[in-house]
C-alpha cells in the first residue's frame, strides 16, 4: 500500500493513500470536530458530504479552507487545524447553524444526546451573534417516527442511511437554500412515503430533528390504572444495551437488573420476548422443514427460499418493494406479536383476566415495532395484542423518572410461564441469530439426531451479506443472511430473478441486526459499541442452560396445553399472519 | 452565398425575435419575391448582432448597411429603395449620439469598432438553421484537420498552447482540462457542454447557440476526439427554447452530413450528442452540480476532488466546457495556437464576450480582446452613461462578482486583474451603475439572488448568505449599526473561505467589494441614516419648503395617507411618521416646494 506523508499541526504523519485528512489527524491524536460526518467502520456506512463545514482546516497553498472529512491526503500536505482563520470560520459556521435552530433544548427529546449541543459546548459558544429569520416546517408524526425539521441541520446522515444503506428512498433533500429540508418525495408525510420505520434515520440524526414517538406517558397511565393488568415483554437486544443509558460499558448484560427495574416500575408480570422467540423458531422452523421436505419430494410449486419474518421493518420493506413475492416470507408473526397473541389468550385465560383489561407492553430495540403493534391484523375486536411498544431509550427514561437507581439493583428473574427462554432466542438480537436458532432446532427435528456443536459460528459476523451451507446430515442447506435493507434488496432481486441458491434467508432491517436497532441507545457512529453488544448476545447464549428452542420446557407445555402442534390450526390462527401489497400506498398526488 | 448579389440579414436573436423580427423576415421575403428578385437577393434570419439596444436589426450585405429599430412595415421601403434603387433608408440608420449624424454602415459604428468577434464570428452573419452556410465559413474544417492528423495529443497541445481558459467563469486552462480527461482511463468518457448560463442578464451562450450552433457541435466533436469520448451532452436550460430548437436542427443536419454519428468523415471516430435540460438553477452552472442534475439527482455540488475529469457523469471521466469556450475551438484549430495567443493579455488569451447592461447607452452583447479597459468598453463601445449621468460603478461577473469603481476604469480586463480588483470574470455579465444607484441596495439585490439560488447543502452558503441579506436589509431600513458592518465583513469572509462550491465562495463579493469601494455610503447609512442616492425609502424624507409653499393644498389632497396638513394659502407640513414616501406630493407640487432630504 502506498503511503503518504503529511504534516498536521506541525506533526508528521504517515498514512495510506486514499485516506482523509480527518483520519490522518485522528491517527496522531488530533480530534478535528465534525458534525455531518458519520461512519460505522467496517459496515460500509459513511457520510461525508462535506456540507456542515465544521471540520474545515487550512491546507497550505489552497485558496479556501477544506473539509477534513472529505479531503484526501496528499504527499507533503501541510495542514493546520486550529489557527485563528480556522477557529474563526468553525465558530462562525456553528453560530450560523445555531442562528437557525430552535433554542428549546431544555425540553428537546435529544437533550443530552444532541451532537449540535455538544459542539456548541466544545467550541465554547456563549451567544448567537447572527440573529434572523428561522426556517420552519410542519411537524410530521407517524406511528413510529417524529420529524421536527426545524431542528434539522442538513447533515444528510438520514438521507444517506435511508437511500444508500437501506435503499428505502423515503428521505431526501427538497427545496433550495435556506428553505431546503430533508423530506419524503413531494413533501408528503412519512406515513405516505415508502418509509419502513426501521428508525435508522433516528439512530444517526445528530439533533432532535428525527426522534421516536414517545409512549412513556401511556405506560405511566396504564400502570396507575387499577383495572388493568399490565404485562411487559423485553426483546433480546435490549438487555445488552440498556446499561449504556446508565453509564455502563457497552456490552454489559443487564437482564436481571432490567427485570428488577420493570417490577419496581409496577408491571404485574415481567416476561420475556425471548420466550416468543423460541415459539417463533418452533413455527418458522416447522414451516422451513415443511417447504424443504416438499421441495425434496419433487414439489415444484413450493416457494424457496423461505425468508424470516420477525423484523417488522423488513416486512414493511418487502410489502412496499416486493409485492409480487408476498408468498415467500415465512408467515410466522414476529416474536413481539406472538407474545401478544399468547399473552392475551393462553395467559389471560390462565389468570382469568379479560383481554380488554390486559395491557401488553413491549420493550424493543426497534421503532418499527411501534407501527407493527398498531397493524389492524394484530387486533381482536379493535383490541391490540400488544398495546404499546417502547424503545430501549424510552425504558431508560421511564426508569430514571421513577427514581430507580438502576446500577445498584439486585438481579431478578422473569416471571413464569412466558419468561422462560433458551440461548437460541437470545441470539435473535444479532444478525444471523434467528437463522442460527432455526438451524439448531430444524437440524435436530429433521435428522432426529442431537447436534454435536450448538454454535454455528459460520453464520455470525458483521459482513453485510453472508452465506453458509449447513450440513443437515448429508443434506446441504444453503443459508443467506443480510442485514441492512440495501443488502436485503440485493438478495431479494436474486430471488426475483430466479437466481437465488438459498433455501432460507434471514433478513434484519437494521445494520448489525436488533443490537443496532433504531430504538437502541445512540451509538454516535461507534462501531465498537455494536460489536460489544453483539459479543454480549452470544455470551448470554453460551451461559444459558438450554440453548435450543424446542427444548424450552414452557414452550413444550404451551403446545401440550394449548396450541397442539407447530403450524397446527390454533398456531395458524394465533401465530401466523399474511402480508399486503403496499406498493400503491405511496401517495404522490394527495 | 455565392451567386447572390445582395443579402438581407434579419436578426433572429431572442430580443429581436420578441420584437417581430420574424414578421420583418417574411415581409422582406414576400416583397423580394413580388419584385422578382429571388435569384439575386437572399433574405435570411441570423443569430444575434449584439446591438440589442436598437433592435430589431436588419443588415444589408455586402455594403454593411445597418438598419436599427426596424418595424415590419419598413420592409417595403428597404426593398424598394435600398435593394432596387440603391438608396439607403436614412431614417432607419443608426444615429451617432455625439454628432447626431446617421452612420451608413456598421464598420463605422462605435459599438463595433473596438470589438473583435471570434466566438461570435458567425452570429449575425449566417443562417443558423442551414449547415451549408456554416460550412461555407470554414465550418467543420477544424474537425477534418483534427481527424486527419490522427493525433489527439497534438490537438490538446494546440489548445494548451493557445492559452484558452474556461469562459464559464472559472478560467481554468482548457487544454489542461482536456489533457487530464484524456489521461483518465475508462471504457466511456463524456464531453459535456455547459449551456446552463445562470447569470441574470448574461446571454452570450444563448446567442451563440441561437446564432451559430454548429461551432459548438464541431468543437464538442473535436474535444471528444482529443479526450477519447464518443458521447457528448449539452446541458441546456429549458428556458432557452429557441436555442434548443436550433441546436436540435443543427445536430440533425450534422448527422445527415455524417459529421456526427459513426465513422465521422471516414476516420473511424464515432461521436454523437444528446441534449439534457436544466430547470434553470444557478448552482447547476457549477460542474459537479450540473453533472448530478444530468444524472437525475438533486442539482447540488459535491466536493472536488474527485474532479469530473476523473470521475464525472455516471462516474466516468467527463470534460465540462462552457458554450463560449467551445465556440473558440474551431477557430483556434484553423488559425493556429499562435494566432490566438497573440490576442489578449499575458495570462488571458483571446477575447471575451460580455453582456453589457444597466445605465449604459448601448445595451447589448459585445466581444472584445482580453486586456481592453473598462473605460473603452463603457465609453466607446457602450456609448457612455445614460442621460449624461455620472458613472458610479460597474459590476462584473454576474451576481457573485464585485462592483468596481472609476479607480478601475483603466485596468486591463482579464481573469487575474478582475480577481485582484475584488471581482471576477464570471460568465461575462457587465452591469453599469450611475450616481442614482445605492451601493448598499445593490449588494442587497445580489444577495437576494444568491439566497434564492443557494442549493442549501453547506452551512455558510445556506444560512450565512441569508444572514448577510438580513443585515443589509437592516441597514437599508435605517436600523443598521457600526457593529453590523463588522458582522458583514466577518460573515462575508467566512462564507467565501468556508463554502463548498464556487457559488458560496463568491457570493459575498458584492458585499465585500462595496464595503471596500463604497465604505462611506455604508457609514452614512448606519450613522447619519442617509442614502445619498435616495434609493432607501426608509432613509428618505420629503419636506416642504415653507418659503416656496403657497398653500395651494394640491399635495395634501393627493397624499394617499393624509400625512400633509396645513391651512389654505399657508405653508403645509408633512408628518414624517405617517408619510410612506410615495412621492405623490412632490409630483403634484407646481411650485417646487417639495424636495427629498
Amino acid at each position: 500500500m502506498e503511503m503518504i506523508k503529511l504534516t498536521i499541526d506541525n506533526k508528521v504523519v504517515e498514512i495510506e493513500k486514499g485516506t482523509t485528512v480527518l483520519k490522518a489527524a485522528r491517527k496522531i491524536g488530533i480530534e478535528i470536530p465534525t458534525l455531518c460526518y458519520f461512519e460505522l467502520k467496517g459496515m460500509n456506512i459513511e457520510n461525508k458530504p462535506g456540507g456542515c463545514r465544521i471540520c474545515v482546516v487550512e491546507i497550505a497553498g489552497r485558496k479556501n479552507l477544506a473539509p477534513a472529512c472529505a479531503t484526501e491526503v496528499m504527499e507533503g500536505m501541510v495542514v493546520n487545524t486550529h489557527n485563528i482563520r480556522v477557529l474563526n470560520a468553525r465558530r462562525t459556521v456553528l453560530e450560523l447553524m445555531l442562528s437557525d435552530h430552535p433554542t428549546d433544548c431544555l425540553v428537546c427529546a435529544k437533550a443530552g444526546n444532541c451532537e449540535l449541543q455538544s459542539m456548541a459546548q466544545q467550541l465554547g459558544v456563549r451567544e448567537i451573534p447572527y440573529q434572523g429569520e428561522q426556517s420552519t416546517y410542519r411537524k410530521d408524526t407517524s406511528p413510529s417516527i417524529i420529524r421536527d425539521v426545524d431542528k434539522c441541520i442538513m447533515c444528510r446522515r438520514c438521507e444517506m442511511m435511508c437511500n444508500d444503506i437501506q435503499t428505502v428512498g423515503a428521505l431526501s433533500a427538497v427545496n433550495r437554500g435556506f428553505t431546503s429540508v430533508v423530506a419524503p418525495a413531494f413533501e408528503m408525510n412519512l406515513e405516505k412515503s415508502p418509509c419502513t420505520y426501521c428508525g435508522q434515520c433516528v439512530s444517526v440524526c445528530p439533533t432532535g430533528a428525527l426522534t421516536e414517538v414517545d409512549h412513556t406517558r401511556n405506560i405511566i397511565n396504564a400502570l396507575a390504572d387499577p383495572t388493568k393488568t399490565v404485562v411487559v415483554q423485553t426483546a433480546p437486544a435490549v438487555r445488552v444495551a440498556l446499561g449504556e443509558e446508565f453509564g455502563m460499558e457497552p456490552g454489559q448484560i443487564v437482564t436481571g437488573k432490567m427485570a428488577a427495574a420493570l417490577r419496581q416500575l409496577g408491571f404485574k408480570y415481567v416476561f420475556d420476548t425471548d420466550f416468543a422467540a423460541d415459539l417463533t423458531i418452533m413455527e418458522e422452523g416447522t414451516e422451513l422443514l415443511g417447504r424443504l421436505s416438499k421441495h425434496l419430494a419433487g414439489d415444484t410449486t413450493v416457494k424457496l427460499p423461505i425468508l424470516t419474518s420477525c423484523c417488522p421493518g423488513w416486512v414493511n420493506f418487502f410489502e412496499h418493494n416486493f409485492p409480487d413475492m408476498l408468498d415467500i416470507p415465512s408467515t410466522a408473526k414476529s416474536p413481539q406479536q406472538m407474545f401478544g397473541a399468547i399473552a392475551k389468550s393462553y395467559f389471560a385465560d390462565k389468570i382469568g383476566v379479560d383481554r380488554k383489561n390486559m395491557v401488553v407492553v413491549s420493550i424493543m430495540p426497534c421503532l418499527a415495532k411501534k407501527y407493527e403493534c398498531q397493524r389492524d391484523e394484530f387486533k381482536v375486536d379493535g383490541n391490540p395484542d400488544v398495546d404499546f411498544s417502547l424503545s430501549t431509550r424510552e425504558l431508560a427514561h421511564l426508569i430514571k423518572q421513577s427514581n430507580i437507581d438502576f446500577n445498584t439493583l439486585e438481579d431478578e428473574d422473569f416471571d413464569h410461564p412466558l419468561g422462560e427462554s433458551t440461548g437460541a432466542s437470545v441470539i435473535f438480537g444479532a444478525t444471523g441469530g434467528v437463522i442460527e436458532a432455526a438451524c439448531r432446532t430444524a437440524y435436530e427435528v429433521f435428522t432426529g439426531k442431537k447436534l454435536a456443536k450448538v454454535d454455528f459460528t459460520e453464520l455470525r459476523g458483521l459482513e453485510n451479506i453472508r452465506q453458509a451451507t449447513i450440513d443437515f446430515d448429508g443434506l446441504p442447506v444453503n443459508i443467506g443472511i443480510a442485514h441492512g435493507l440495501g443488502s436485503a434488496r440485493k438478495l431479494l432481486e436474486e430471488v426475483r430473478a430466479g437466481k437465488s441458491k438459498f433455501h432460507a434467508i434471514e433478513i434484519m432491517a437494521c445494520p448489525g441486526g436488533c443490537i443496532g436497532g433504531g430504538g437502541q441507545p445512540y451509538h454516535h457512529g461507534d462501531i465498537e459499541i455494536l460489536k460489544k453488544r453483539s459479543a454480549a448476545i452470544y455470551q448470554e447464549d453460551a451461559g444459558k442452560p438450554i440453548r435450543k428452542s424446542h427444548e424450552n420446557p414452557d414452550i413444550k407445555k404451551l403446545y401440550e396445553e394449548f396450541l397442539g402442534t407447530p403450524c397446527g390450526e390454533k398456531s395458524h390462527h394465533l401465530l401466523h399472519t399474511h402480508y399486503f401489497d403496499k406498493s400503491e400506498e405511496v401517495i404522490i398526488n394527495d | 452565398m455565392a451567386k447572390m448579389k445582395m443579402h438581407l440579414l434579419v436578426c433572429g436573436g431572442t430580443g429581436c425575435h420578441a420584437s417581430q423580427s420574424e414578421v420583418i423576415l417574411s415581409n422582406l421575403k414576400e416583397i423580394v419575391r413580388e419584385k422578382g428578385l429571388d435569384n439575386e437577393v437572399q433574405v435570411i434570419m441570423t443569430g444575434c448582432f449584439g446591438f440589442c439596444e436598437k433592435g430589431p436589426i436588419v443588415k444589408v450585405m455586402p455594403d454593411n448597411t445597418f438598419y436599427t429599430e426596424v418595424k415590419p412595415g419598413d420592409a417595403r421601403e428597404i426593398v424598394e429603395e435600398h435593394v432596387i434603387k440603391g438608396r439607403k433608408v436614412t431614417r432607419l440608420l443608426y444615429t451617432d449620439p455625439e454628432n447626431k449624424k446617421h452612420v451608413s454602415d456598421s464598420k463605422h459604428m462605435g459599438f463595433y469598432k473596438k470589438q473583435l468577434r471570434i466566438a461570435l464570428r458567425n452570429c449575425g452573419f449566417i443562417d443558423p438553421e442551414n449547415i451549408d452556410e456554416y460550412i461555407a465559413r470554414d465550418g467543420y474544417e477544424a474537425l477534418g484537420k483534427v481527424l486527419e492528423a490522427k493525433d489527439p495529443q497534438q490537438t490538446i497541445d494546440i489548445i494548451k498552447k493557445s492559452g484558452l481558459r474556461g469562459r464559464g467563469g472559472g478560467g481554468f486552462p482548457t487544454g489542461l482540462k482536456w489533457e487530464i480527461t484524456s489521461k483518465s482511463q475508462a471504457d466511456q468518457k463524456y464531453v459535456v457542454c455547459n449551456a446552463d448560463e445562470g447569470d441574470p442578464g448574461a446571454f452570450m451562450d444563448r446567442s451563440i447557440l441561437e446564432g451559430d450552433p454548429h461551432s459548438v457541435i464541431e468543437a464538442m466533436a473535436i474535444a471528444g476526439y482529443a479526450i477519447g469520448a464518443t458521447k457528448g451532452l449539452v446541458y441546456i436550460r429549458a428556458e432557452y427554447p429557441l436555442a434548443i430548437e436550433r441546436l436540435k436542427i443543427a445536430i440533425n443536419q450534422s448527422r445527415e452530413y455524417g459529421l456526427l454519428g459513426t465513422d465521422i468523415m471516414g476516420s473511424g471516430f464515432d461521436f454523437d450528442i444528446e441534449l439534457r435540460y436544466g430547470a434553470g438553477a444557478f448552482v447547476c452552472g457549477e460542474e459537479t452540480a450540473l453533472i448530478h442534475s444530468m444524472e437525475g439527482n438533486r442539482g447540488e455540488p459535491t466536493f472536488k476532488p474527485p474532479f469530473p475529469s476523473v470521475s464525472g457523469y455516471l462516474g466516468k471521466p467527463t470534460n465540462v466546457n462552457n458554450v463560449e469556450t467551445f465556440a473558440n475551438i474551431p477557430v483556434i484549430i484553423n488559425k493556429g495556437a499562435e494566432w490566438f495567443a497573440a490576442i489578449g493579455s499575458e495570462k488571458s488569451k483571446g477575447t471575451k464576450v460580455f453582456a453589457l447592461a444597466g445605465k449604459i447607452n448601448n445595451v447589448g452583447l459585445i466581444e472584445v480582446p482580453m486586456g481592453i479597459t473598462l473605460r473603452e468598453i463603457i465609453y466607446e463601445i457602450g456609448g457612455g452613461i445614460k442621460d449624461g449621468k455620472k458613472f458610479k460603478a460597474v459590476q462584473t461577473g454576474g451576481p457573485s462578482g464585485g462592483c468596481l469603481t472609476d479607480r478601475h476604469l483603466d485596468t486591463p480586463i482579464d481573469y487575474d486583474n478582475l480577481i485582484a480588483a475584488g471581482s471576477m470574470m464570471g460568465s461575462g455579465g457587465m452591469i453599469v451603475m450611475d450616481e442614482d444607484d445605492c451601493m448598499v441596495s445593490i449588494a442587497k439585490y445580489y444577495l437576494d439572488f444568491t439566497v434564492e439560488e443557494s442549493c442549501g447543502k453547506c452551512t455558510p452558503c445556506r444560512i450565512g448568505n441569508k444572514r448577510l441579506y438580513e443585515i443589509l436589509e437592516k441597514i437599508t431600513q435605517g436600523k443598521g449599526t457600526l457593529e453590523d458592518l463588522d458582522k458583514l465583513k466577518n460573515l462575508s469572509n467566512v462564507i467565501k473561505d468556508a463554502s463548498l462550491c464556487g457559488l458560496g465562495q463568491t457570493s459575498p463579493n458584492p458585499v465585500l467589494s462595496t464595503l471596500d469601494n463604497f465604505w462611506d455610503e455604508y457609514i452614512e447609512h448606519v450613522t447619519v441614516k442617509k442614502c445619498r442616492s435616495n434609493q432607501c425609502k426608509a432613509l428618505m424624507q420629503y419636506i416642504i419648503d415653507a418659503e416656496q409653499c403657497v398653500g395651494c393644498t394640491a399635495c395634501a389632497r393627493n397624499c394617499p395617507v393624509n400625512a400633509i396638513t396645513g391651512e389654505r394659502k399657508l405653508a403645509h407640513l408633512i408628518n414624517q411618521d405617517i408619510c410612506i414616501k410615495c412621492g405623490a406630493c412632490m409630483e403634484k407640487c407646481k411650485f417646487n416646494a417639495i424636495s427629498i432630504k
